[in-house]
């Protein structure tokens, strides 16, 4: 047997490839080092400390909404950064919920066969997502609430609260000795509906026959709790802020810097989330209504059991980028002074301490982490939703 | 019994009757609204919800915006409340007479034409490439992604061995910026979001991993991170004399940025394309540049047109961003505009946000129903 060797079109590829790789390789460590070499020259110039040292020193500047206990004059950068994050975490969170509901609302009113609610949900689709969320933020900020009454002319709304440009203040529940007992008789209502539920799907199991639980169930989880509180003898009081000479005292404090970044996030990322969600519902065929009715299933069954499941699995990733984008979004906070990580460790802590490779490198790996987190749990639903092929 | 095969035939029509008009509740206004607002008693409680609703928030929009408004004047007295308007709407007398600078920044008056030239040239690059109809668009292609960014830069930049004299990007501002940086992200993002795509599905390992590790490091991060370390670290990491000014931090910032999501749009098309597709070139004996440029991209970037038009509308307004770095597009200078003490009242801020917002959706709603419009005609042409 003759021995050909391997034919050279291919070796050619081979070796040309190993080459711009290679060539790759010493271009990307090059630059890597060059801006190494410059980066310090430059900071030793500029008379900048390097390393993570900063972390433990003394920050010494207030921050305006703070979740954990902190003040300038002993808290250190590191508490800040903690601070910051917290915020973010904070106005991201209720932003998702806010946007979710509204989105499905919205989403769902665009499919409806009402022409006049279908006009409705396309026309705020279109308007909000076609305008910038940045600049949705400064109108809500500077246009609705900066322009909100001053301190003496404070709006009172309803439950004694107070609004105005400031922010708003609510009444401070106040939580009597005995109203554990409403949260213990609140856990004991969910525990049981749980149990009534997984009673009432065995027994669907064994017999077919479907008992029902919504009364029984909307009684141990709101009934229970609210006789509990009656009898305890309403163990909890409201107190409405006082409206002082300087400022407003007493109350729960919502900054109009956090409401504006929460109205503008939930706005602007609902209506996408209506797009996803109209997206998935018109990816259910026609069919499977059809077959789910021709099988005698009710409306409502054949939503729950027959269209919801198979939409959600094309809903959710989009979804979960949106929820992605919403985070990621919330560092505009810097632009109206709402201080999340961003505004408090890239703004404040990397001008105080100019500190500005460490600062960057840190917040980006924490939006790095939130998003790799993210697609990590977004994989194993994949997997768990996608289709069993026979 | 006798068969009737003698049936008078008297009662049967040898002529067709004319067609009838359908029925009254089939066609009409009113079998319209019974169909579409009041088909069942959801749909009637929905319908009134909808008309209270635009009765309550129409008109007072209606009247601050359009009746109320006040379109000339000089100074803040034309927008106050006085006698002859009691509550007087949005101030767009301001927005008129700073509307030069909303559009030119602080560019010099008399070298505005060449602001104006650049706006044309721009807008005929963008209908010769986006017009799927227009001849040559290879061509348009090299004067969209070569000529137009070396004949912009003259312009707007000087040259004075021309005759331009040079203008400082501190002077640009409004629109102006906001077009420059978002026709940059475009220019440079579509190739090297190209070149990252392909390196994303290339089977040499390093290009890979550079390229997923470049791309999903973007990603995960905000733009305002990316700007933050375009302007913080960027002159770090140089020598100190070649500091890049302030607009072309931003810009390097923006394209970076666009590139890793144009990188994501270009995959998704490159995954598109039949695998025969690229056999077929392969036993053509096309080497892999040539397959690229000559098979694969064509027909990828065409199915990806709708996708590349949406992330371009995504570009626009994340444009405004660089606001944050001290950059002064549209949304800066009007920020900067509304604290002019001479314009101060209750409606000015409404005002120019109104403005912007007309401007930046009358932009990205016309990109999305052209990539509508693509997208209906790619259906069409696949469907055949």
């Amino acid at each position: 047997m003759v021995d050909y060797g391997r034919p050279t079109p291919r070796r050619a590829f081979r070796i040309g490839s190993i080459a711009l790789q290679l060539a790759l390789v010493v271009v990307v460590v090059g630059i890597g080092y060059a801006a190494f070499i410059n980066a310090s020259q430059n900071l030793a110039h500029a008379n900048i400390a390097t390393g993570f040292g900063f972390w433990n020193n003394t920050a010494g500047f207030d921050i305006s909404q703070t979740l954990i206990s902190y003040s300038s004059s002993v808290s250190t950068f590191g508490r800040a950064f903690w601070v910051g994050f917290l915020n973010t975490l904070l106005v991201a969170g209720i932003s998702i919920v806010l946007a979710t509901i509204i989105g499905f609302i919205v989403g769902i009113a665009r499919l409806s066969s009402n022409w006049l609610v279908a006009r409705l949900a396309g026309g705020y689709v279109e308007m909000i997502r076609n305008v910038p969320l940045l600049l949705q933020l400064l109108f809500w900020y500077n246009a609705i609430l900066k322009s909100l009454p001053e301190l003496h002319g404070s709006l009172t709304l309803p439950g004694g609260a107070l609004l105005n440009n400031r922010g708003l203040f609510l009444p401070r529940p106040e939580f009597g000795a005995r109203f554990d007992a409403v949260t213990l008789a609140l856990a004991i209502g969910i525990v049981a509906t749980a149990l009534l539920l997984l009673w009432a799907h065995r027994r669907q199991q064994r017999t077919g026959a479907q008992p029902h639980v919504a009364w029984p169930a909307l009684g141990l989880v709101v009934g229970l709790p609210i006789l509990v509180f009656v009898v305890a003898g309403s163990p909890l009081i409201f107190h409405p802020p006082d409206l002082g000479r300087f400022n407003v005292r007493g109350g729960i404090e919502i900054l109009p810097e956090f409401a504006a970044l929460l109205l503008a996030l939930s706005i602007y990322t609902a209506a996408f989330i209506a797009e996803v969600v109209r997206a998935g519902i018109l990816a259910v065929s026609v069919g499977q209504t059809e077959a789910a009715h021709a099988l005698g299933l009710r409306q409502g069954t054949t939503l729950r059991l027959i269209i919801v499941p198979q939409a959600m699995r094309v809903i959710v990733p989009p979804l979960t980028s949106q929820y992605l984008n919403l985070i990621k979004n919330s560092s505009l906070a810097v632009a109206i002074g709402y201080p999340d990580l961003v505004q408090v460790f890239a703004g404040s802590v990397l001008n105080i301490t100019g500190q500005a490779v460490e600062v960057i490198a840190i917040t980006m790996a924490v939006y790095l982490a939130i998003s790799l987190i993210t697609s990590l749990a977004m994989n194993l639903y994949g997997r768990t939703t996608a289709i069993v092929e026979r | 019994m006798t068969v009737q095969t003698d049936m008078p035939r008297l009662y049967l029509r040898s002529v067709w009757v004319p067609e009838l008009p359908p029925q009254r509740t089939q066609r009409g206004p009113v079998s319209w609204l019974r169909h579409n607002l009041f088909s069942s008693p959801l749909n009637v409680a929905l319908t009134i919800i909808c008309v209270l609703f635009i009765a309550w928030v129409v008109p007072p929009l209606v009247r601050f915006f359009v009746i109320d408004a006040v379109w000339s004047g000089t100074d803040r007295q034309a927008c106050l409340a006085d006698a002859q308007h009691p509550t007087p709407g949005a101030c767009f007398a301001f927005v008129r007479t700073w509307l030069s600078y909303f559009i030119y920044g602080f560019y010099p008056l008399g070298q505005r034409w060449r602001v104006n030239l650049f706006f044309l040239a721009l807008a005929f690059g963008i209908v010769w490439l986006l017009r799927l109809s227009a001849p040559r668009r290879d061509i348009g292609a090299v004067y969209f992604f070569v000529v137009l960014p070396i004949l912009s830069f003259v312009l707007l930049s000087g040259l004075p061995a021309i005759g331009l004299t040079s203008v400082p990007t501190s002077l640009w501002g409004g629109i102006l910026v906001t077009i420059v940086v978002a026709t940059v992200g475009m220019v440079v993002s579509l190739p090297f979001g190209i070149l990252l795509a392909l390196g994303r599905r290339s089977d040499m390992p390093v290009v890979k991993l550079c390229a997923v590790i470049f791309i999903e490091t973007i990603r995960g991060i905000p733009l305002i991170t990316v700007l933050f370390m375009a302007s913080v670290m960027l002159p770090l990491f140089v020598p100190e004399r070649f500091a890049p000014d302030k607009l072309l931090r931003a810009l390097i910032g923006v394209a970076l940025f666009a590139s890793a999501y144009m990188a994501e749009v270009v995959r998704g098309g490159l995954v598109a394309v039949p695998r025969g597709q690229y056999e077929a070139a392969r036993a053509l004996g096309l080497t892999y540049w040539r397959m690229m440029a000559l098979v694969i991209l064509p027909q990828a970037l065409r199915v990806t047109l709708p996708n590349i038009v949406n992330t371009f509308i995504g570009l626009f307004k994340d444009t405004t961003l660089v606001f944050v770095v001290g950059i002064f597009d549209l949304l800066r200078t009007i920020e900067a505009a509304r604290a002019d003490a001479k314009w101060a009242t209750p409606t000015t801020s409404i005002a120019g946000y109104a403005f912007a917002a007309v401007f930046y959706f009358i932009c990205c709603y016309g990109m999305s129903r052209y990539a509508r419009g693509v997208e209906a005609r790619l259906a069409r042409a696949g469907r055949r």
